[in-house]
């Protein structure tokens, strides 16, 4: 039962057991660790719908294997998914089988989404349009389209079942599901969750940001002073979370521990942060109070990053506000100008950079970034290096002002 | 374990603007009249029923925020100020309230608005649109409208993941995240939605509207409601059919009285509610369906099944009633919600 129920009176802790990520890096930890630690460019020409009337041409794009690798998933199940839901099954057999994982009827999945498939959704309106007495097909867009059934096709790929939540607070929905999924365990609704994020190039979500005009002609350069937008990106980054006393029982490895989470609500305006970045202040406040670490026990910030003017600006204060005297040594960079802004997905892709940080002991740079601006009273990591990090927090903010954090830390 | 009160309710559907107008068109049991709704690009019109105007308009759709948003964030907007409405005055401004907005199909007419600019030139596609589509818009605009709203989450799902909502706002009470949360369930109509609905089940008649509850950890500000159980989340696949998650659900629930309320989900469509008549087959207490007489509302209709269970326990209509969520292609939940004394707490 969901209620009533009751809660342990210590709140265990929560590791990672498994993770999974597709990125324009590429597909698994090995392709997307040496990439992220190089900082390796991935910005490639648009070239799945005609850009030729957009104001930005280019976007992190996934190169996806032409066959899914073998799963419980049935062929016409499998010949259903758009993109997105191949990423997203992609990240959760390789979460799953890195987790050692058996089939059960108890996995709950959390999974952070803002477009789903709504590439089906582009689809099944352009066939209503254009042939609307042709029905083929389009029952099956119609279902394929809502990221609660790509997660149910995970959850079958995987031989699986339990609760599916999806949580779509915009850009922070990644980092809200990973968060929630924490929050489960710790209140012991489960002692292990599949959590993550999924999301894929689609041409409503390409075509509104670039209306919006907040593509970068250019180069993606968060924090730059010259920086003059984001780039898009797609993937899917998955996390198998599960509590301690369940890891060690069943004698998993353990790549890394979830401490911390913070989730605030900035109410300035719907796509503009408060220009203090106040919410984004308190919703790292939050996250240290709930891994009971300060400022001085973080080793890098995984910035939300996108290389916005209003965005950096906003982020750069509170980063410099909460930080207090720590911010001057404090290393930070967003990988977004790597692999793009995923959108729904941002945060679960970036919280598995972060544990790759965690256990390989580097940082991850900005391959673009030049001089930084005025408000950034932290340095920004330009070049790989080599580091000790042993607690990272990671920050995701969305339209509408949701705002959420997560604190990982080192596995030793 | 903490126990959790109904607050407040609220509700915008084809039956009116407030939770007095849906309740007197479920007592009158008679399905409200249907519209054409027209398809673009096909001479036969879909079949719904639209919400109607709301006479008088209400302050809260003049808040900038509201100016450009969407019908859904507007009735969103209107069943959360409504389920917050009975607040004790004595509040004040440090009363944290969260808000949980659950949506299925989400801002659709805007969806398709600023799509078929972009597909008729990319160019001129509006930026004023675009931040409208996003899931997260309308619980954006409500929070900015509340103004007490620390902690915001949107919820996707087929409707039964209206109870997920419920579920979370448990959780953000019992460790203390905040004071009262509202569950919102809102839709909105178009045409492509409605095709899509077609596709699925041709009897389905579509609506839009909004159902919201407050729920609280204070005996206090209660309106007579206790939040009894809420099953879990039986989740359809391969590994359980719709018919077996609709089973176990209702197994879930707490035994009934014999003259409890059900307020299921039954609709026009047989096909789209077999499973959930099978699994209350036997079921011989008062029944309400919201459905048959609103129409398919999809999380807006499983608002309103929540809603019309609480305001029939407040309103003594019942000592108990259980709420039957078996959503179309996702998971069925079910939720009991009893009459509280206050003097009992």
């Amino acid at each position: 039962m969901m209620f009533p129920r009751t809660s342990p009176v210590d709140p265990p802790r929560v590791v990672v057991t498994g993770a999974g990520i597709v990125t324009s890096l590429g597909v698994g930890w090995a392709s997307n660790a040496a990439g992220f630690r190089l900082g390796r460019k991935t910005a490639t020409p648009v070239t799945w719908f005609d850009v030729s009337r957009q104001r930005v041409k280019v976007a992190a794009q996934v190169d996806l294997p032409s066959s899914l690798p073998a799963s419980r998933l049935g062929a016409r199940q499998e010949a259903r998914l758009d993109r997105g839901g191949r990423m997203l099954l992609l990240a959760c057999l390789e979460a799953w089988l890195q987790a050692g994982w058996e089939p059960s009827d108890d996995l709950p999945i959390i999974l952070g989404s803002t477009a789903g498939g709504m590439s089906l959704g582009e689809d099944y309106h352009d066939r209503t349009v254009a042939a609307p007495q042709r029905r083929r097909g389009q029952a099956a867009r119609a279902l394929y389209y809502q990221a609660h059934t790509q997660a149910r096709a995970a959850a079958d790929a995987l031989g699986c079942s339990g609760q599916v939540r999806i949580i779509s607070n915009a850009c922070a929905s990644g980092s809200d599901a990973v968060g929630h999924a924490w929050e489960w365990i710790r209140r012991g609704q489960a002692s292990r969750v599949l959590t993550g994020g999924h999301e894929a190039h689609c041409r409503l979500v390409f075509g509104g940001f670039d209306s919006l005009q907040v593509m970068s002609p250019t180069v993606c350069r968060p924090f730059d002073a010259a920086r003059d937008g984001l780039m898009l990106g797609e993937g899917a980054g998955i996390l198998a979370l599960e509590s301690l006393e369940h890891a060690r029982r069943r004698g998993a490895s353990i790549l890394g521990e979830v401490i911390g989470y913070g989730t605030t609500i900035d109410r300035h305006h719907l796509t503009q942060p408060h220009p203090e970045g106040t919410a984004a202040l308190a919703s790292m406040r939050q996250a240290c109070a709930s891994a009971r670490v300060q400022p001085e026990d973080i080793s890098y910030v995984n910035a939300h990053g996108t290389g916005t003017p209003l965005n950096d600006l906003s982020e750069a204060l509170a980063i410099s506000r909460w930080a207090g005297s720590r911010a001057a040594t404090l290393p930070v960079s967003s990988t977004k100008g790597v692999i793009g802004h995923l959108l729904g997905a941002a945060g679960a892709a970036e919280a598995v950079a972060c544990l790759m940080a965690l256990r390989e002991q580097w940082l991850p740079p900005e391959p673009d970034f030049e001089t930084p601006d005025a408000a950034c009273t932290f340095p920004i990591v330009k070049a790989p290096q080599s580091a000790r990090v042993n607690t990272v927090l990671s920050n995701s903010f969305g339209f509408g002002g949701i705002n959420a954090t997560l604190i990982l830390r080192r596995w030793e | 374990m903490n126990r959790i009160y109904v607050a407040g309710l609220g509700a915008v559907s084809p039956a009116g603007w407030g939770v007095p107008a849906l309740l007197a068109a479920l007592h009158q049991g008679k399905p409200l009249p249907i519209e054409a709704l027209p398809r673009p690009h096909r001479p036969e019109p879909l079949r719904y029923r639209p919400v109607p105007n709301p006479t008088p308009r209400p302050a809260c759709l003049t808040h900038p925020r509201l100016r450009r948003a969407s019908p859904l964030t507007h009735y969103a907007a209107a069943a959360a100020l409504e389920a917050l409405a009975s607040l004790p005055a004595a509040s004040g401004p440090d009363l944290r309230v969260g808000l949980i907005t659950c949506l299925d199909a989400g801002c659709v007419n805007y969806s398709c608005r600023f799509y078929e600019e972009w597909l008729k030139d990319p160019a001129t596609a509006s930026p004023m649109l675009f931040p409208e589509t996003v899931f997260s818009a309308p619980a954006s605009h409500v929070a900015a409208l509340i103004n007490l709203t620390p902690l915001v989450y949107t919820v996707i799902g087929d409707p039964a993941a209206f109870l997920q909502g419920v579920d979370l706002a448990v959780d953000w009470l019992t460790s203390n995240a905040v004071d009262l949360c509202v569950v919102i369930g809102a839709e909105e109509a178009n045409w492509l939605l409605g095709d899509a609905m077609w596709q699925l089940e041709h009897a389905a008649v579509l609506t839009g509207g909004a159902g919201a509850i407050t729920l609280t950890c204070n005996p206090a500000w209660s309106s007579g409601v206790e939040l009894n159980a809420i099953t879990d989340a039986h989740t359809y696949g391969t590994r359980q059919t719709r018919r077996q998650a609709a089973a176990r659900m209702r197994a879930q629930l707490p035994p009934s009285a014999p003259n409890e309320l059900l307020c299921d989900g039954a609709s026009e469509s047989y096909r789209a509610c077999a499973p959930e008549l099978r699994a209350w087959q036997d079921w011989r207490g008062q029944r309400w369906s919201p459905k048959a007489i609103l129409g398919e509302g999809l999380m807006a209709a499983a608002a309103w099944q929540a809603v019309a269970a609480c305001a029939a326990v407040a309103g003594n209509i019942t000592l108990a009633a259980n709420v039957s969520l078996v959503g179309p292609n996702h998971q069925a939940i079910g939720a009991r919600f009893i009459e509280h004394h206050r003097q009992t707490t």
